[in-house]
């Protein structure tokens, strides 16, 4: 064995991001093992919004100095535009969540104890807290960074578990209705790990298929090997729900209204906002990238999925009583309103680029909003916690008028009404979408916006127009960290609907060259 | 100066310091003072405003706003554009001192009942910092010469009357106000669909509308674009069998939010379909004409005869109204210089004749704490001013010669005979049919024996009777002077039919000649 290792080239500064998330992570875990209890919180705050503000300064650095044209470490990592786009658009929405976990008495003080048991009460007493919700936090965002930026399946299967495994536990961590969180937490991992399983088996048949894991080689092989159609098909299938799951499209998306309802709000907030912006990058790299060759197989299946998912989405929203679990359903609609950007993939790089940009700015303008919604979730409580059942929302508007004004806004930019952030974001989609020729998915994205429309309307309607009852739900006194995030929520809200341009800028140059293979 | 930046920026500015004063009656009056200023700013526009010259749209204002997809703030008005901005700026002060007790909270006492709490207490500063906010986008909606910031301004617009009629209506408000919310936010987003496409189809990276006119030449494209629209013109305005929600929304709202909704913000559709459907897409406008006169003189006989039949005055008025809307798409769509003409002139008088009506009813609503028919009878002894002011509204609903309304029904239905004999006919009879709806209604309310529980109903007070002057004055004054509206408007609806490629006038009679 005389042959030399040749050593791997790794582009440090390109990837100093991800490598800040992880390597604060790791500190975060020698943090829970060495640092007394007392200080741990104390160490971890800091400690994660600085690696997260950091990451963000860094990205913002490696999009300034020009971007790529070949993936990094050996191939493995593309840091090109869209994923500096969505790096940036995940670790500010991930610095913004972390102000919400900071707030006191979310997490269950020792996730070991059963419920109601002596255990639990002892744990209390002794101020006990779990304080590895921000490690599992940080483990989280790389996961989603590495997720996002994989240039092939092998390291996007492992983004994906890296960004699964700590949500599943933190879902579980909720101090209050402790059963259902744990209930949550259970079906996320099993049938998280079902689609990962999917995910995994797709990757092996496509190799099987193309006799590589990177993407562009998948591309090439499509034009190259024949014979095999049937290890393609049924492997793009099975990449295919394994993606469709982490979006929660239908009809993979049962998982969604119950975790989002049984996770502590503050992780809901982050679930719902990074987790779809970073599965629609890998989603749009398998698809686009890998299978752009394909589109003839995958896209018809692509519009019935985004076509279902957008009806699912909306109609049964109306049905829910639970705002967590409504605001769930509204963001499989949501979802579905993306796919039929993903569907829109034509021949030429500019159009692509097009679409690729109002895919972009759709998931900015929908993570700020949804992180604010979440917020204000958190801040309306009763004497068992956050009021979730939307009758106890009746009369918000009378007793608290700023934040109900403010979840209302919310809601209307979710319904997509001009001068909301909601609004140019869905045109952006849309009009890519006729441009691409989906007209027909546009009506259907069209008429189930309108029945959307109805259920966030009812909120607003059970906010303004009905009267408080007695017993109604108190508001939180906010914090500076609620505060903070219900402000900037608002504040991009507002801004990306009157004055979207600079942000569409971004997102254009970072779509401009679509994603390096 | 940008003039009508100014006149948008006023009641946005205003509305914000409304909802920032202390007292509630501090509130008011800066509202008043606020929409008086816009009124005076209106006033100065229309002075400057040349309607001979040869610009489209004077007072144009042209900015980028999104460059990524090609839509700019422009604004500009041309003669029919600024009626309606005046329509709008008249209105509101009048809605403004007529509403001025409205979010007070009313409880009325009738004699031998218990008093009970009509409308509970609301936010004073809320309501009139809505409707300023709403008087911006109702200037900024006709002055638009952007189709996306029309679009822009045609759904946005919603959001405060929405607030308006949930917060503030009678007792099935949040019904109403959602139901008006869903059908017309429905309608907006086919429109919506049909704004993409025509950006898309046009291919001219612009939204502005100069440039969009002639851009679409593909009929089949153009019939389809045109429905998007249409239906979404034909729900705001709205046509037969589109209008189910407008008697409920105008029952449930507010008084004075009602004059807005039916009076300004429901010409928009009708607006929109002179603006847009007819210029953008004239070949499939000539091509739906039959249909949408059919769907016009349904309208108005089935408005009218529904209306008769109402136990409920603001519902009763409602329905006139669809009976007008009928009216005025029938001139839209009879492309003559007449017909044109006369529904932009009707747009303008209706909204201050069917305004008077829902202002004098509100004001007897208020007073009794009814609005159904039944509960009134011999009004007019105990209080003959109300009565009077009653009757001079009623006759402009019904379009008494002498009264501004004639001036344009005359003229409308004049256009469409010279076009469409027979639609024009049939539409006549709902000029029968209106005589008797109000004079019926009055009958009801103000003649006869006098029911016990309004033996105490006074009389309108001094700022009812400032409410109602200035709305009676302008519909006399443009029943007998109604020239230099005409003036203004008549170069405007030239130029839109020569866009269209119809000649303004072609009688039936030459063509037949012509023929032969």
């Amino acid at each position: 064995m005389n042959g030399t290792i040749q050593a791997p080239t790794i582009e440090y500064a390109l990837l100093s991001p991800m490598l800040l998330v992880f390597g604060a992570a790791i500190v975060g875990v020698l943090v829970e093992a060495f640092a007394p209890r007392y200080l741990r919180k104390s160490i971890h705050v800091p400690l994660t919004l600085l690696a997260l503000f950091g990451a963000f300064v860094t990205t913002v650095l490696a999009a300034r100095g020009g971007l790529p044209d070949a993936p990094a470490a050996m191939g493995a990592v593309a840091v090109d535009g869209p994923s500096l786009f969505i790096w940036g658009v995940i670790l500010i929405l991930a610095l913004v969540s972390t102000l919400l976990i900071n707030e006191e008495d979310q997490f269950v003080a020792q996730a070991a104890a059963v419920p109601g048991s002596p255990d639990e009460e002892e744990a209390i007493l002794g101020g006990y807290a779990q304080t590895e919700v921000y490690p599992l936090l940080l483990f989280s965002v790389g996961g989603m960074l590495l997720f996002a930026a994989a240039n092939d399946l092998l390291v996007m299967f492992v983004g994906l578990e890296v960004l699964s495994l700590p949500l599943y536990l933190l879902c579980g961590l909720a101090r209050r209705r402790r059963l259902l969180s744990q209930e949550a937490s259970v079906k996320y991992f099993l049938l998280g790990a079902f689609s990962s399983a999917f995910f995994l088996y797709g990757t092996a048949l496509i190799y099987g298929y193309a006799g590589s894991v990177d993407l562009a080689a998948v591309n090439t092989a499509l034009g190259r090997v024949s014979g095999q159609e049937t290890l393609l098909l049924i492997g793009t299938a099975m990449l295919g729900i394994g993606l469709f799951f982490k979006i929660g499209a239908a009809p993979f998306q049962a998982w969604k209204p119950d975790v989002y309802q049984g996770a502590p709000t503050a992780v809901t907030a982050l679930m719902a906002s990074t987790v779809l912006v970073a599965a629609f990058g890998a989603l749009l790299r398998v698809f686009w990238v890998a299978l752009g060759g394909l589109e003839w197989n995958w896209q018809p299946v692509m519009w019935g999925v985004a076509i279902l998912t957008m009806i699912v989405g909306a109609i049964l929203a109306i049905t829910q009583t639970e705002i967590k679990r409504m605001l769930a359903y509204s963001s499989i609609a949501h979802a579905g309103f993306l796919l039929t950007g993903v569907v829109a993939i034509s021949d030429t790089a500019k159009e692509n680029s097009t679409t690729l940009s109002a895919i972009l700015f759709y998931l900015a303008a929908y993570g700020f909003t949804t992180v604010g919604a979440f917020a204000v979730v958190t801040m309306v409580r009763d004497a068992g916690g956050e009021a979730g059942h939307l009758s106890r929302w009746a009369g918000l508007g009378k007793r608290s008028p700023i934040l109900a004004g403010i979840f209302a806004f919310f809601l209307l930019a979710f319904a997509g009404i001009p001068l909301t952030s909601g609004f140019f974001g869905k045109y952006a989609v849309f009009s890519a979408a006729v441009a691409g020729g989906a007209l027909p998915l546009v009506v259907v994205g069209v008429v189930t916006s309108a029945v959307a429309a109805f259920f966030y309307v009812r909120v607003i309607v059970l906010m303004f127009f009905n009267e408080p009852s007695a017993d109604g739900p108190s508001i939180a006194a906010p914090t500076v960290g609620t505060s903070a995030v219900v402000a900037l929520a608002a504040a991009a809200t507002v801004v990306l609907g009157v004055f979207p341009q600079p942000v569409l800028d971004l997102a254009d140059q970072a779509a401009s060259a679509l994603f390096i293979r | 100066m940008p003039w009508l930046s100014t006149l948008m920026a006023v009641p946005v500015l205003g509305a914000v310091g409304v909802s920032l004063v202390k007292s509630d009656k501090l509130a008011k009056q800066l509202a008043m003072v606020v929409s008086l200023v816009v009124l005076a700013l209106t006033v100065a526009v229309a002075v400057q405003f040349n309607p001979t010259s040869q610009t489209r749209f004077q007072f144009a204002e042209v900015y980028d706003w999104i460059p990524r997809f090609g839509v700019h703030y422009g604004v500009g008005v041309d003669g029919i554009a600024l009626v309606l901005i005046a329509l709008s700026a008249v209105l509101v002060p009048i809605v403004i001192l007529a509403s001025w007790h409205d979010a007070d909270g009313t409880v009325v006492t009738v004699p031998g009942e218990e008093p009970r709490t009509v409308t509970p207490k609301r936010s004073v500063k809320t309501y009139f910092a809505l409707l300023l906010v709403l008087e911006a986008m109702m200037i900024g909606v006709f002055a638009a010469t952007d189709v996306f910031l029309f679009y822009v301004f045609f759904e946005a617009m919603l959001i405060p009357m929405y607030f308006m009629i949930g917060s503030y209506g009678g007792a099935q408000r949040s019904y109403a106000a959602v139901k008006f919310l869903l059908y017309s936010l429905f309608g907006g987003l086919l429109m919506l669909v049909a704004v993409i496409a025509l950006y898309v189809v046009a291919a001219k990276g612009t939204f502005m509308f100069p440039e969009l006119i002639g851009a679409v030449q593909d009929p089949t494209t153009q019939k389809w674009l045109f429905a998007g629209f249409f239906i979404a013109f034909a729900v705001k305005a709205p046509l037969w069998p589109f209008h189910t929600w407008l008697p409920d929304a105008a029952a449930q709202a507010p008084a004075g939010a009602a004059v807005l909704l039916v009076g300004v913000l429901d010409k928009v559709g009708t607006y929109g379909m002179l603006r847009f459907c007819l210029e953008l897409f004239p070949g499939a406008s000539k091509f739906f004409t039959p249909l949408v006169i059919v769907l016009s003189v349904v309208g108005i006989v089935y408005g009218a005869i529904v209306a008769i039949g109402q136990t409920d005055m603001k519902r009763l008025i409602a329905y006139t109204s669809i009976s007008h809307f009928g009216f005025i798409a029938l001139g839209v769509f009879a492309m003559t210089r007449d017909g044109g003409t006369g529904a932009t002139l009707y747009m303008v008088n209706h909204g201050f004749s069917t305004g008077a009506l829902f202002l004098i009813a509100g004001f007897l609503i208020y007073r009794r704490g009814s609005s159904r028919i039944a509960d009134y009878g011999g009004v007019q002894k105990v209080a003959p001013v109300l009565a009077g002011t009653f009757l001079i509204a009623g006759l402009s609903g019904l379009s008494l010669p002498g009264l501004s309304t004639f001036v344009s029904e005359f003229m409308v239905l004049l256009g469409t005979y010279e076009r469409y004999a027979i639609p024009a006919i049939i539409g006549t009879t709902g000029v029968i049919l209106a005589a008797v709806y109000i004079l019926w209604m009055y009958q009801r309310t103000m003649n006869g024996p006098m029911a016990e529980s309004v033996a105490t109903l006074p009389d309108l007070d001094r700022r009812e009777k400032w409410v109602m002057a200035p709305l009676i004055a302008v519909i006399l004054v443009l029943g007998f002077f109604p020239k230099p509206m005409l003036d203004v408007i008549n170069p405007a609806v030239d130029k839109t039919l020569s866009s269209v490629g119809v000649e303004p006038f072609t009688p039936a009679v030459a063509e037949k000649g012509a023929g032969q």
